[in-house]
C-alpha cells in the first residue's frame, strides 16, 4: 500500500495544465524541423517556419501556443495498491485545472451544452481512469481544442468491410476535415472495441511519441499506408495545398464484437499538448 | 505582399485574388460565434451594431486572456464554418472582409461574390506569435462573452492568406487539387 496525499495531485494537475500549453513536446518540435525540409511549396515551408517560431515564443514566454487551450482531458492509471488521502481525487484534479487555467493565463473554453453559459474555470476536467496493478499513479494531462475534436468520429463498419474499409474511412475523414482541425496534424485511430472504447484508445494514441509506431508490425504498416495516403490527398499544412497534412498516424485495436467492427478517428492539431508525471 | 487598411473599399478588395498574401495593418474587430448570433439579432431588430459594419473586417478570434503588461493573450484564426449561418447576413450589411481558418460553405462564397466580400486564413494555432502584430485591444460590446466579446483590435502587420475572393475562386479547392496525388 502506497498513500498519496490529493493535493500532491492537485498541485501536479496545475503545472502539467501550464506546461502542456506553453512547451510543445520535442517530438513536435523536430517534426516540425524536419517537415520544413521536405515540404515542397513555398506556402506549406512558411507555415512550418511559422510553427517553430510560435512554438520558441510560447516556451520563452510561457504564453500559451494556441488561444484555444482546450477542454482538460486527464488521464490517470492509478495502481490498485495505491490509497488516495486528504479529499476527493476528482475535486482535487478540477481544483488544479482552475487553478492552472487562472494562474498560466489560459482560456476558459468550457460551457453549458444549451445555455452555452461559460463556466468561467474550464473546469470540469473530462478524467478517464484505469486501474493498473502495482502502487504507482500515473497522471497525464492532454487539452484539446475545438476545431480539431470537431473532426473525431466514431462509426460502426460492417466487419467484411475489413482492412480496406477502415483505411477508406480514415482518409476520407481526413480529405472532409481539411483545413479545419489546423494542419499539420496527427491522426489517431482505434480498430474495435465498443464505440466508447475505441473513442478513447483513438484519443490515447494521440498521446504516443512521432517516430514511434505500433509495435504491432500489421499495425505498422498500416499505419505507413494510411500516412502516405493521407498525405496524398494534396491537402498540406493549413489545407492551402502541399505535401504535409499529417505528422504521423497512429493506430490501436482492440478486441471486438463477433458481429461488430467499431473505429474510431480522433484528429489532433499540430498544438500537440500532452504533459505526464508519475507519481 | 498586399498591404491592406480596413475600411476595405469594393476597388482594393476587387484587387485581392485566391493566394495573395497580405499585410494588414489598422483597426479590424473581432467575434465568434455567440457574438454572431447577437450581432444578427440586432440586425434583425433594425438595431445599431456595436461598430461600423461598412468595409470591416471581422476576424473570429477568441484570445487567451493577457497577461499582466500583455496587449492580448495568444490569438489565433477559430474555424471559421460555425459562422457560416451568419457571414452572408453580415456581408449583406457591408462587412468586406473576414480572417479565419477552414473552408466557408456555399451561402458564404456566394455573397462574397454578390456583395464583393474576401475571406482570408490566419495560420490557425500560430497564436503567440499572431499576437505580436496585435498592438492594442479594446472590449466594445458583450464582455459578459468572455473570450467571445467583440473587441476593437488595431494591428500592424498581421500576414493572412486570401482563401476567396470576389470570383469565387478557393485556395483550398486549387491548392489540394494542384497537390493531389492520385
Ligand atoms: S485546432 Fe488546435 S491549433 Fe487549431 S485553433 Fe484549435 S487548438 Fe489551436
Amino acid at each position: 500500500m502506497r498513500t498519496i496525499d490529493v493535493s500532491e495531485i492537485r498541485d501536479t494537475v496545475r503545472m502539467l495544465c501550464i506546461d502542456a500549453n506553453t512547451d510543445l513536446g520535442e517530438d513536435v518540435v523536430r517534426a516540425f524541423g524536419e517537415s520544413l525540409e521536405k515540404e515542397e511549396s513555398p506556402a506549406g515551408k512558411a507555415v512550418f517556419e511559422a510553427l517553430l517560431q510560435n512554438a520558441k515564443i510560447a516556451r520563452e514566454e510561457k504564453s500559451p501556443m494556441c488561444q484555444d487551450t482546450g477542454f482538460t482531458v486527464v488521464f490517470l492509471e492509478v495502481g490498485q495498491d495505491v490509497v488516495l488521502s486528504g479529499g476527493s481525487l476528482v475535486e482535487s484534479i478540477n481544483e488544479g485545472v482552475r487553478q492552472g487555467y487562472r494562474d498560466g493565463f489560459l482560456r476558459k473554453s468550457i460551457c453549458d451544452p444549451f445555455t452555452r453559459a461559460n463556466t468561467k474555470d474550464n473546469t470540469p476536467a473530462v478524467i478517464i481512469t484505469d486501474i493498473v496493478e502495482g502502487d504507482k499513479l500515473k497522471l497525464t494531462i492532454a487539452p484539446k481544442g475545438g476545431g480539431s475534436e470537431n473532426m473525431t468520429r466514431v462509426t460502426m463498419l460492417t466487419p467484411s468491410g475489413g482492412k480496406k474499409a477502415i483505411i477508406d474511412f480514415i482518409v476520407q475523414r481526413c480529405q472532409e476535415a481539411g483545413s479545419n482541425p489546423c494542419p499539420p496534424v496527427i491522426v489517431g485511430a482505434c480498430i474495435g472495441g465498443t464505440p466508447e472504447k475505441a473513442a478513447i484508445l483513438a484519443k490515447k494514441a494521440l498521446l504516443r511519441k512521432i517516430g514511434t509506431t505500433n509495435p504491432d508490425p500489421e499495425l505498422a504498416e498500416m499505419e505507413m499506408e494510411l500516412l502516405t495516403r493521407i498525405n496524398n490527398l494534396g491537402i498540406g499544412p493549413q489545407g492551402m495545398g502541399c505535401r504535409i497534412f499529417a505528422l504521423a498516424v497512429h493506430l490501436e485495436k482492440h478486441p471486438c464484437h463477433i458481429a461488430s467492427l467499431p473505429l474510431a478517428v480522433n484528429i489532433c492539431c499540430h498544438a500537440s499538448r500532452h504533459k505526464e508525471v508519475e507519481f | 505582399m498586399k498591404k491592406v487598411t480596413p475600411p476595405l473599399t469594393d476597388d482594393v478588395i476587387e484587387d485581392l485574388k485566391a493566394g495573395d498574401q497580405v499585410s494588414f495593418t489598422g483597426v479590424i474587430y473581432t467575434a465568434r460565434d455567440a457574438a454572431h448570433k447577437r450581432l444578427v439579432d440586432l440586425l434583425d431588430k433594425g438595431e445599431d451594431l456595436p461598430f461600423d459594419i461598412n468595409g470591416a473586417v471581422i476576424y473570429y478570434v477568441g484570445p487567451s486572456p493577457a497577461k499582466p503588461g500583455q496587449v492580448v493573450g495568444s490569438a489565433g484564426p477559430t474555424t471559421s464554418y460555425r459562422m457560416d449561418a451568419y457571414a452572408p447576413r453580415l456581408i449583406k450589411a457591408g462587412l468586406k472582409g473576414m480572417i479565419g481558418k477552414g473552408k466557408r460553405g456555399k451561402d458564404v462564397v456566394d455573397a462574397m461574390v454578390r456583395r464583393k466580400a474576401v475571406y482570408f486564413a490566419a495560420i490557425g494555432g500560430a497564436a503567440a506569435l499572431i499576437a505580436r502584430s496585435i498592438r492594442k485591444v479594446e472590449i466594445i460590446a458583450y464582455e459578459d462573452l468572455g473570450p467571445e466579446a467583440v473587441r476593437r483590435m488595431e494591428v500592424e502587420d498581421f500576414r493572412v492568406v486570401v482563401i476567396n475572393d470576389t470570383s469565387g475562386a478557393d485556395l483550398y479547392d486549387i491548392g489540394q487539387e494542384k497537390y493531389r496525388i492520385a
